[in-house]
């Protein structure tokens, strides 16, 4: 595991960004930049990292960058791909798509679909705010139960979809769930994911102060609360083998329970107003979750 | 056929104006309380890695670029051993910070 | 060159193939498939050295198109009506990239109701996205359209649609002469650097959120606003009007045949109407010119090839002084008129010896066009016209009115 003292110094991402203060996908965009080292192309749908990217004519990430539509992420990515291949690029650069949990979970899912059942060859990472936070926070496929969005006012009723799992469901080799509260997991799973060919499949939590309203001094801390409380778990599945990794690894062996969820729910707006009922119906398909994944967890060794 | 025919940005830092501007508190180094300077070599620097506008380098004790900081106050909430505190803007005067105010 | 009984569609890929395409996305649909299967076929042989990629849907073969031309390769899709619709974002955003792609537009009715079969609402339904639309009369046309549309869409950066109608020329044989690789590679150079840099060494972000008005790098230059960028797209649209026609006698020099650039004229010396359309429709009206003129009538016919860019000081030269024209649309500006009819009356507006333009619905959902059909409207055209009719509501061809209830 990368010890924060040996991540690269070299910063692609630009201060002075449009992004809001605290936003956590700042935090994993740094990681996953640095891990790739520059050498990457990223392709990029209508997302907060568009606007994060910058306004014509000046670029906030210092890395090739292809804006793409908002339902395409994979299968542009895919066309980069193939592009590079017929001009004998493709060593120059990982083809690195990126967006949102809209752009993924929802809208982009069927072109995500295609890429990943072909195996196309790039990595994908999708940072999970949570809702469509770009257009004012509407909710998504991957809002959390309970949580209030522009189109939830009472909070949403379902839960979230599970988008590692679906695509574990494809067969590729590589997936990965992550938060960027942890630029050092995120790290390494790129790095891993970077020297493996095939759709390589990242899903990034990535704590967002004004769309989950909290204070942006409390990203880090929310991002280490999910994990604690079992809301996001860090793992990874190689070739069909499942492994908890860092905190939730630790977590995990140490035997201890979970943090309760009320716990992650109080310290944030969007989960004010919810009923006893539905926060001890969150708590028990996070119980449910990290019990599968503690049973299908394989120790490394 | 020229840069311009088609819009391609460079990129460069400050694509949203000083975004010092938007803070209301700014992170101050208390170089006595920071374990990479009590070590004397470049230990922790979780402040650096966690910054999400890359507001900070590395050093013993890491430094801040003010002209672009938020102010988001995750720095100091992060750090360890407490050595960065966040104080009102207005106990700093005007907002118009010479360059070299880092650190 | 060598002489081979094809179908438009298997014209299409050969021309595809000769041009070299690197990458290949596209997804099934009647009209259209049978240009995607041979296609993957021969990059499975190993006979076309391209990437296939078998995507899941239109929007993503367009999309894959995008990604692959923005990195610099020459990339083909072909699709056909609702496959068209679905890929609609993607045909706006492929010509705001400024990105060369071809695609072949098999013309077919659009649904509801489902009808499989031959108009051309699809690719009219497209006309204002910025693509260079080119239209073809037959088998032949379709191959060296296909071929040329390359040229033109690399030299002014814009993508061109091949257009030509389901079945009647998607699925007819027709004898056509098919050059040479080598032929067709001195016409055609290997595609130039493309106007995005993807370079780990020279950092763009390329198609970023840009501002209404133009505003300065970091440099301090001023750079353009959205609406400057599109003005410059729509100049190099424009261009197609002379590079359309250079690429054509291009093609000529290469391989013998020209196709008229911009329009395709026949009979129209003296002709006093002149029968004018898109596609095969054309072919078909050189016969009825030629019928109406054993009837009496000095007929002429004229092709519009390229529909966008619309040739419209090219259609005021051949139509100034003659008493009519008259459109025949497979398609329809629902609530208005035919969308070629409409573009001619607004292109020859208060000039000098203006004619009368009158327009005909005729074909839709692969409804049978007859020459005797087309004959009939053009006698009752004139028969308005000698009536006094200044201005007239298109005339819908064989309307079973009896049925309408
Ligand atoms: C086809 C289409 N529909 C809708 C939109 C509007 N839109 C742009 S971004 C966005 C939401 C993005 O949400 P997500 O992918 O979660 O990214 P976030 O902004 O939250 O980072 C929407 C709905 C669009 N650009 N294109
Ligand atoms: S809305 Fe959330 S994800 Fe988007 S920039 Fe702001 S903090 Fe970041
Ligand atoms: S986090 Fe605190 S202790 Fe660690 S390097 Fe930064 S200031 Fe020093
Ligand atoms: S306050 Fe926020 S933006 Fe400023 S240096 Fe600290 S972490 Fe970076
Ligand atoms: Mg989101």
């Amino acid at each position: 595991m990368t010890r924060v003292s040996e991540l690269s110094t070299t910063e692609y991402l630009l201060s002075g960004n449009r992004a809001c203060a605290g936003c956590g996908l700042g935090i994993g965009l740094r990681a996953i930049t640095k891990a790739l080292d520059g050498k990457m192309v990223l392709v990029n749908p209508a997302s907060c990292l568009t606007v994060l990217g910058g306004m014509y004519p000046i670029s906030s990430l210092d890395v090739p960058w292809i804006n793409v539509a908002f339902p395409s992420t994979a299968s542009s990515a895919a066309g980069v791909r193939a592009g590079l291949r017929a001009m004998r690029r493709e060593g120059e650069m990982t083809v690195l798509a990126m967006a949102g949990d809209g752009g993924t979970a929802d809208i982009g899912m069927q072109a995500l679909s295609g890429a990943a059942e072909r195996d196309d060859d790039f990595i994908y990472v999708c940072y999970d705010n949570e809702a469509y936070m770009n257009t004012g926070t509407q909710r998504s496929g991957s809002t959390p139960a309970g949580a209030r969005t522009t189109t939830t006012w009472t909070g949403k009723r379902e839960n979230p979809k599970d988008v590692p799992a679906i695509m574990e469901a494809h067969g590729i080799g590589y997936i990965a769930s992550t938060n960027a509260a942890f630029p050092t997991d995120v790290y390494d799973k790129v790095l891993k994911a970077r020297d493996r060919r095939g759709l390589r499949y990242i899903h990034m939590n990535t704590p967002c102060p004004s769309g989950w309203s909290f204070d942006p001094k409390d990203t880090v801390k929310l991002g280490r609360l999910a994990v604690d409380t079992g809301v996001v778990v860090l793992y990874e599945i190689e070739d069909g083998v499942f492994r908890l990794t860092g905190r939730s690894a630790s977590l995990a062996k140490s035997g201890k329970p979970l943090v309760p969820v009320a716990e992650y729910l109080a310290a944030q707006g969007r989960f004010r107003g919810v009923s006893d009922e539905t926060a001890a119906e969150i708590q028990s398909w996070v119980d449910a979750r990290w019990a599968g994944y503690g049973a299908r967890h394989t120790p490394v060794g | 056929m020229s840069y311009k025919t088609i819009d391609m940005s460079r990129p460069s830092a400050g694509e949203a104006g000083r975004t010092g501007d938007w803070r209301s508190n700014r992170p101050v180094m208390q170089s006595e309380l920071c374990s990479a300077v009590k070590a004397g070599r470049l230990t922790c620097q979780i402040c650096w890695s966690l910054c999400p506008d890359a507001c900070i380098s590395q050093g013993m004790p890491p430094r801040v670029e003010l002209e672009y900081c938020k102010g988001c106050g995750i720095c100091a909430e992060e750090c360890p051993t407490g050595a960065i505190a966040m104080r009102p803007e207005r106990e700093h005067g005007t907002c118009d910070l010479p360059e070299a105010d880092a650190g | 060159m060598t002489t081979r009984l094809m179908t438009g569609n298997d014209a299409a890929a050969t021309a595809v193939k000769l041009a070299r395409a690197q990458v290949i996305a596209a997804y099934p649909i009647t009209p259209q498939s049978p240009v995607v299967e041979q296609l993957s076929r021969w990059v499975e042989e190993g006979e076309l050295p391209a990437e296939f990629v078998a995507v899941e849907s239109e929007h993503s073969a367009l999309s894959v198109c995008i990604g692959a031309s923005t990195v610099g390769a020459r990339a083909f899709t072909a699709t056909s009506a609702n496959g068209l619709a679905y890929m609609t974002e993607q045909i706006w955003w492929a010509a705001g990239a400024r990105l060369p792609i071809v695609m072949c537009v098999v013309n077919r009715a659009m649904a509801a109701p489902w009808n499989v079969l031959n108009d051309q609402q699809d690719s009219m339904s497209v006309r204002d996205a910025g693509w260079v639309q080119l239209y073809c009369r037959d088998d032949q046309e379709i191959l060296d359209t296909t071929a040329q549309a390359f040229r033109v869409a690399e030299r002014i950066n814009v993508p061109v649609m091949v257009c030509y109608d389901g079945f009647l020329l998607s699925h007819t044989m027709m004898p056509v002469d098919v050059p040479s690789p080598a032929e067709v590679d001195a016409f055609l150079p290997p595609r130039t650097a493309p106007l995005q840099i993807v370079e780990v060494s020279d950092p763009r972000n390329v198609g970023p959120v840009t501002p209404a008005d133009p505003r300065e790098d970091a440099d301090g230059a001023l750079q353009p606003g959205y609406m400057e960028l599109r003005a410059m797209h729509n100049a190099s649209l424009l261009q197609a009007l002379e590079v359309v026609p250079a690429v054509d006698a291009e093609w000529s020099e290469a391989v013998g045949r020209s196709w008229g650039g911009l329009v395709g004229e026949y009979l129209l010396d003296d002709a006093e109407i002149v029968l004018v359309a898109a596609g095969s429709l054309v072919t078909q009206l050189t016969l009825v010119a030629e019928t109406l003129r054993a009837e009496g009538v000095r007929a002429g016919a004229l092709g519009i090839r390229c529909y966008r860019p619309f040739p419209a000081d090219a259609l005021r030269d051949r139509l100034a002084s003659r008493a009519l024209a008259l459109v025949y649309d497979k398609a329809l500006s629902y609530g208005n008129e035919g969308p070629i009819c409409g573009d001619l009356k607004a292109a020859l507006y208060s000039m000098d010896g203006e004619p009368a333009v009158y327009g005909a619905i005729c074909g839709l959902g692969g409804r049978d066009v007859t020459l005797e059909h087309l004959a009939q409207a053009a006698r009752d055209a004139l028969s308005d016209l000698e009536a006094g009719v200044a201005h007239r509501a298109p005339v819908w061809i064989d309307l079973a009115e009896g049925s309408m209830r």
